[in-house]
C-alpha cells in the first residue's frame, strides 16, 4: 500500500483548514503546533542518532531574537534577518560541536555542554535587557498601516501564517525523510554505536556529526524566527533558554524520536496539555487552594521520566512498533 | 608497499610495542604471530590510525601515515578487521558492508556502486547478501566474516586481519585460511595476518614475523621461523614436541 495518496489527501485537508471557517482560537493552536512540530523535527534529525542536545533552546532563541533585533535595530527585513539568524545558529553549532566531536564528548557530557549553551544564551538575553527587553520579552516593531506587510513578514490574518507554518512543517518532514534516505543516516547510526569502528571503514566521524548538528541548529533557528514573526513577541521563557531546551526534548521523547511524525505527535500532546491546564487553571486553583503556575512543566517533568522508563519510543513510535509486530504475527 | 621503522607504543609506563621495524612487499601475505599481549593488535591499531604511535614511522607507498586519522588511512587503501568483531548491530549485514564500501572509497564510488561492492564482498566471504539479513543471526564465525567483508568492501590494497581464526573450529579455520589466500589472489592485494597461534597460518603465509613482549624476535620463511630456537623458547615455551610438530607441518 502506498502512503503517498493518503498523505496528499491529508495535506489537502490541512490546506483547506483556514478556508472552512475554523475558529481563530483553533487556527492559533494549529499554527503553534505546526511551528513547534518543525522545531521538534529539527531537534530529532540529530536526536535520533543519540546526539541528545539540550542546547536547542539556544538555537531557537538565536533565530527568534536575531530576527527581531536585526529588524528593530538594523532595519533589516526578516527576509534577510531570518537567513542571517539561521547562519548564526549554524555558526554556534559549529563552535560548540567541533570541539565536542573532536574530543569525543558524547552522551551525557555532550548533553551537559549543550545545556551550558542554553544557559549562556538565556543569560545573555537577560543581561542585555537594554536591547533585548530581558525577561520581560521583546517585540519586533510593527510595519505598515493595517499590520500586513510582506516586507516585514507580518500577517495579522491568521490564515496567512497558518499556510506559512504548514509549508514549513511539510518542508521539515521532507528534510527528515531526506536525511533518513541519505548515506549519512547509515554513517550516523554507525557512529552512534561505535565511533572507532565507523572511522575504520572510512566514515569521517567529526564531519558527519557536525553536518547533522548544523542542519538541526539551522532548522531550529528557523522555528524560532517563525515563532517571532507569528507572535510578534519573544521572551526567554517562550523561545529561548533551558526551559525551551527541555520542552523540546520532552515533546520529542513523548511523540517518538525515531519516527518521522513523532515530533509532530509530541507537539500535539504537549501543546494540548498546556492549553488544557491553562484554561482550567482557575478550577485547579479552587481544587488545590493555590494558583498552580508552571504546573505544565511539572507534569512534563513527571511524564518525561515515565516515558523514558515505560515508553522510550514515544507514543507514535510505540503504536507503529505494535502495528508492525501485529502485521508480522 | 609498507615500511615500518622504530614503531613504538607506550601505555603509561608500559611499552606495548618497542622499536619494531618491518617491511611488507606488494602482493605478499605476511603472518604476524606472538603470544597474547605481545603487541600485535597494538601494531594494527597504529597502522590503521586507531592509535597514534609514540615514535616511529609508517610509510605506505611513499606516504608517511603515522598518526594520520583512521578514516583517512582507510581512504588510502588500508582495510582492517578488529580482533573482537565490531559490527554495527542496528544496521543489517548488507548495510554494514555498504557503509564500508561507500565511505571507505573516500567519496569515489556512488551509492549504487557501493551496493554492488558490498554485495561482492559479502559473497566473497560467504555471507548472505539479502538486504534485510540481521547481524543478530550471525554466530562467532559469521561475525568474523562480516569483519572481513567490511574491510574488503572499503576496497583495500593492504588488508590487516586481526585473529580471523579466533573462536573458530578446525574446519572453519582451514576454510578461513583458504579464503584469505583466495582473496589475495582474486583481488591482487597485500595482507598482514595476525594470529596468536601458528596453526594453519603457517601453511598460507609467505613470510612470518614473531613478536614477543612488544619486540620483534624473528622473521623469515614459515619453516625457518618455526625451527628458530628463540621462537620455540619464548613463543612455544618449552614444549619442543609441539614446535617440531609445527615445523614438520609447514616444512
Ligand atoms: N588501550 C590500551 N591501554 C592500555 N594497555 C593496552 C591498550 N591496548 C593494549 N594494551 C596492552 O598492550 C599489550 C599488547 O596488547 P595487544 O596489542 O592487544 O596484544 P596482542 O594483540 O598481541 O594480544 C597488552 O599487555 C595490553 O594489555
Ligand atoms: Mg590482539
Amino acid at each position: 500500500m502506498s502512503r503517498l495518496p493518503l498523505m496528499l489527501i491529508g495535506l489537502a485537508g490541512l490546506i483547506a483548514v483556514p478556508f472552512i471557517g475554523v475558529p481563530p482560537y483553533w487556527l492559533h493552536i494549529m499554527i503553534i503546533i505546526l511551528i513547534w512540530s518543525f522545531a521538534y523535527t529539527g531537534w530529532s534529525v540529530m536526536g535520533r542518532f543519540g546526539l541528545v542536545s539540550l542546547g536547542h533552546g539556544a538555537f531557537m532563541g538565536i533565530g527568534a531574537y536575531g530576527t527581531a533585533l536585526l529588524w528593530n535595530h538594523a532595519g533589516l527585513t526578516p527576509w534577510v534577518g531570518i537567513p542571517v539568524s539561521m547562519l548564526l545558529a549554524g555558526a554556534f553549532a559549529l563552535l560548540i560541536g567541533y570541539p565536542c566531536f573532536k574530543y569525543k564528548i558524547v552522551g551525557h557530557y555532550f548533553a551537559l555542554v549543550t545545556l551550558a549553551l542554553s544557559v549562556i544564551v538565556g543569560q545573555v538575553i537577560i543581561a542585555t535587557r537594554k536591547h533585548t527587553g530581558g525577561s520581560l520579552g521583546y517585540t519586533p516593531e510593527p510595519h505598515g498601516g493595517d499590520g500586513f506587510s510582506i516586507y516585514a513578514l507580518q500577517f495579522p490574518e491568521k490564515a496567512h501564517f497558518y499556510l506559512i507554518a504548514l509549508a514549513a512543517w511539510v518542508v521539515g518532514l521532507v528534510i527528515w525523510r531526506m536525511v533518513d534516505k541519505s548515506m549519512s543516516r547509515y554513517a550516523l547510526e554507525a557512529i552512534s554505536e561505535d565511533e572507532d569502528a565507523s572511522a575504520a571503514v572510512g566514515v569521517q566521524v567529526t564531519r558527519e556529526k557536525l553536518k547533522i548538528t548544523m542542519l538541526s541548529a539551522v532548522m531550529t533557528a528557523f522555528a524560532g524566527a517563525m515563532y517571532c514573526q507569528y507572535q510578534l513577541f519573544v521572551s526567554p521563557d517562550t523561545v529561548a533558554g533551558v526551559g525551551i531546551s527541555l520542552q523540546i526534548v520532552f515533546a520529542v521523547v513523548a511523540g517518538g524520536i525515531y519516527t518521522q511524525f513523532g515530533p509532530t505527535v509530541g507537539a500535539i500532546i504537549t501543546i494540548i496539555l498546556a492549553e488544557v491546564l491553562r484554561i482550567n487553571i482557575g478550577e485547579l486553583e479552587g481544587l488545590l487552594g493555590f494558583r498552580p503556575f508552571g504546573l505544565d512543566n511539572t507534569i512534563y517533568g513527571i511524564m518525561l521520566v515515565l516515558f523514558i522508563i515505560f515508553l522510550p519510543r514515544g507514543v507514535l513510535g510505540s503504536i507503529q512498533a505494535r502495528m508492525k509486530g501485529g502485521a508480522k504475527a | 608497499m609498507l615500511t615500518v621503522k622504530g614503531l613504538t607504543k607506550r601505555f603509561g609506563g608500559f611499552t606495548a610495542v618497542n622499536n619494531v621495524d618491518f617491511e611488507v612487499e606488494r602482493g605478499e601475505i605476511l603472518g604476524l604471530i606472538g603470544p597474547n599481549g605481545s603487541g600485535k593488535s597494538t601494531i594494527f591499531n597504529m597502522l590503521s590510525g586507531n592509535l597514534p604511535p609514540n615514535a616511529g614511522s609508517v610509510n605506505l607507498n611513499g606516504l608517511e601515515i603515522a598518526g594520520v586519522p583512521s578514516h583517512r588511512i582507510c581512504g588510502m587503501g588500508v582495510g582492517r578487521t578488529f580482533q573482537i568483531p565490531r559490527p554495527i548491530r542496528r544496521l543489517t549485514i548488507f548495510e554494514n558492508a555498504m557503509l564500508a564500501a561507500y565511505y571507505g572509497s573516500a567519496g569515489e564510488v556512488t551509492r549504487a556502486e557501493a551496493e554492488k561492492n558490498a554485495e561482492r564482498s559479502l559473497e566473497m566471504v560467504g555471507l548472505p547478501t539479502a538486504r534485510d539479513a540481521d547481524v543478530a543471526t550471525l554466530g562467532a564465525a559469521g561475525l568474523k566474516k562480516l569483519e572481513l567483508a567490511k574491510a574488503l568492501a572499503t576496497g583495500p590494497s593492504l588488508l590487516l586481519c586481526d585473529e580471523s581464526l579466533g573462536g573458530l573450529d578446525e574446519t572453519e579455520m582451514d576454510q578461513a585460511a583458504d579464503m584469505l589466500k583466495d582473496i589475495r589472489t582474486e583481488l591482487n592485494i597485500t595482507i598482514i595476518w595476525v594470529e596468536h597461534i601458528m596453526g594453519v597460518l603457517m601453511r598460507v603465509v609467505d613470510r612470518v614475523m614473531v613478536l614477543d613482549h612488544g619486540e620483534k624476535i624473528a622473521e623469515g620463511l614459515p619453516a625457518d621461523v618455526a625451527r628458530d630456537p628463540k621462537v620455540i623458547e619464548v613463543y612455544l615455551g618449552t614444549d619442543e614436541s609441539a614446535a617440531e610438530a609445527t615445523a614438520e607441518r609447514v616444512g
